[in-house]
């Protein structure tokens, strides 16, 4: 077998690994001893959180994307355990549960909204799914291309992406319908989830410029809406430019602009 | 009318037969209880965790307030240590002003309490007050026309 041994998975923290790769975690028969003599012991030491790009298989995890591996330490308050996963680029996206996107409404079949979310299939949202809709009191979305930001609810490979517009206490907390006006437009996956990051420079700098409202779906999709038309046109080029900017030109071009 | 509690009864007697037959035909496992390795791995497919992405819509200097106080709710979610330190945020009003008031406002409602002889009291001591200062702030007035 061309698999040979595994590597130490932690050696490669921020190296470019390749589908087939195996990587081993070291601490994997030190736990089985403690389990047998601590028992029912509820701390999760090492409880670990396998992320996309990465499987879990015999020997440790296996490399289903080529990317580069990064890694969270265990700690912290809310968090528990650490976390491996393979940062990877990719335009096309496959529907996750619990992803906030953008959806497209391209038709109403009975009590449903089809939208167009980017994957392979049309996701359904229901029309109840919405804040405060009841039989009688109906969403006002019109199919002529609405745009509406909600989360995924079931998606799996098996079943047809089914989306809601609430959370599960009911709430919408953003979620819906997003307003008139306003500028859509696709990038690729892995710059959406730079802008996400906690600390982005990216929108930092942008937010110092002029007043605007961004919404970022998980499907590479952005909407955005300034007071004027230029404004909107501006904010879209940097957002699609600085994907492959560095920093120091970013910064000159929002220089330039705040000149102006 | 008495045709239909016939039929219930013969209902139930047929479901007690059925539920008897079903609980000798049913199946059970004969393998023993596979021993579930305890895994500690947990696969996840979204970004969201491993990351700690922020909240998708956004809103800068105030293009829409509503969005901007759900930003606020939402990413302290995630940092909720640092919103316990926080809770001893400005006041509206500060703590020498409260202790002004709540002494001028003692005094006023004590007067409400005081018994006739004793508002007189207070009367006469209010004048003798005003006397006294009265000179005085005429003089102060005085002082205070020339403005050249």
């Amino acid at each position: 077998m061309a698999a040979g041994r595994g590597v130490a998975a932690e050696a490669c923290v921020g190296q470019v690994v390749l589908p087939g790769d195996v990587l081993l975690l070291p601490t994997q028969p030190d736990e089985d001893g403690e389990r047998l003599r601590l028992g029912a012991s509820a701390a999760p030491r090492g409880r670990l959180l396998c992320g996309p790009g990465l499987r879990r298989c015999a020997a440790g995890l296996l490399v289903t994307k080529c990317g580069l591996l990064r890694h969270r330490q265990a700690g912290g308050g809310a968090a528990a355990g650490g976390a491996y996963w393979v940062d990877s680029q990719q335009k096309r996206y496959v529907p996750v549960k619990g992803d906030h996107v953008i959806g497209i409404v391209t038709a109403k079949a009975g009590d449903v909204f089809k939208l167009d979310v980017g994957g392979s299939e049309q996701a359904s949202l229901s029309y109840l799914a919405f804040e405060g809709a009841t039989k009688r009191n109906r969403p006002n979305v019109q199919v002529v291309g609405d745009i509406i930001y909600g989360q995924f609810l079931v998606a799996n490979k098996d079943m047809e992406p089914e989306m809601v517009c609430i959370d599960s206490s009911g709430r919408s907390s953003g979620m819906g319908l997003i307003g008139q006006d306003g500028f859509l437009f696709k990038v690729s996956l892995g710059l959406i989830r730079k802008l996400l990051a906690p600390k982005c420079e990216i929108i930092q700098e942008l937010s110092q410029l002029y007043p605007f409202e961004l919404v970022l779906g998980m499907n590479g999709r952005i909407w955005v809406k300034a007071k004027t038309v230029q404004q909107t046109l501006i904010i879209v080029n940097i957002l699609e430019a600085c994907e492959y900017m560095t920093a120091e030109q970013r910064k000159q071009a929002l220089a330039k602009l705040s000149g102006n | 009318f008495m045709q239909r509690g016939l039929d219930s009864q013969t209902k139930k007697q047929l479901e007690e037969e059925e539920k008897k037959i079903i609980s000798e035909e049913h199946w059970y496992l004969d393998l023993p209880d596979l021993k579930e390795k305890e895994s500690f791995i947990i696969e996840e497919r979204s970004f969201m965790p491993c990351e700690d992405l922020l909240y998708g819509r956004m809103s800068f200097k105030g293009f829409n307030p509503e969005i901007e106080k759900l930003m606020i709710q939402m990413n302290s979610r995630c940092k909720e240590e640092e919103i316990e330190v926080d809770d001893k945020m400005e006041a509206d009003v500060s703590d020498e002003e409260m202790a002004r008031r709540y002494e001028t406002l003692v005094g006023t409602i004590g007067k409400k309490f005081l018994r006739k002889r004793d508002q007189r009291v207070l009367q006469d001591e209010d004048e003798d007050g005003n006397s006294n200062t009265r000179p005085s702030k005429k003089a102060k007035k005085k002082f205070l026309k020339p403005q050249d």
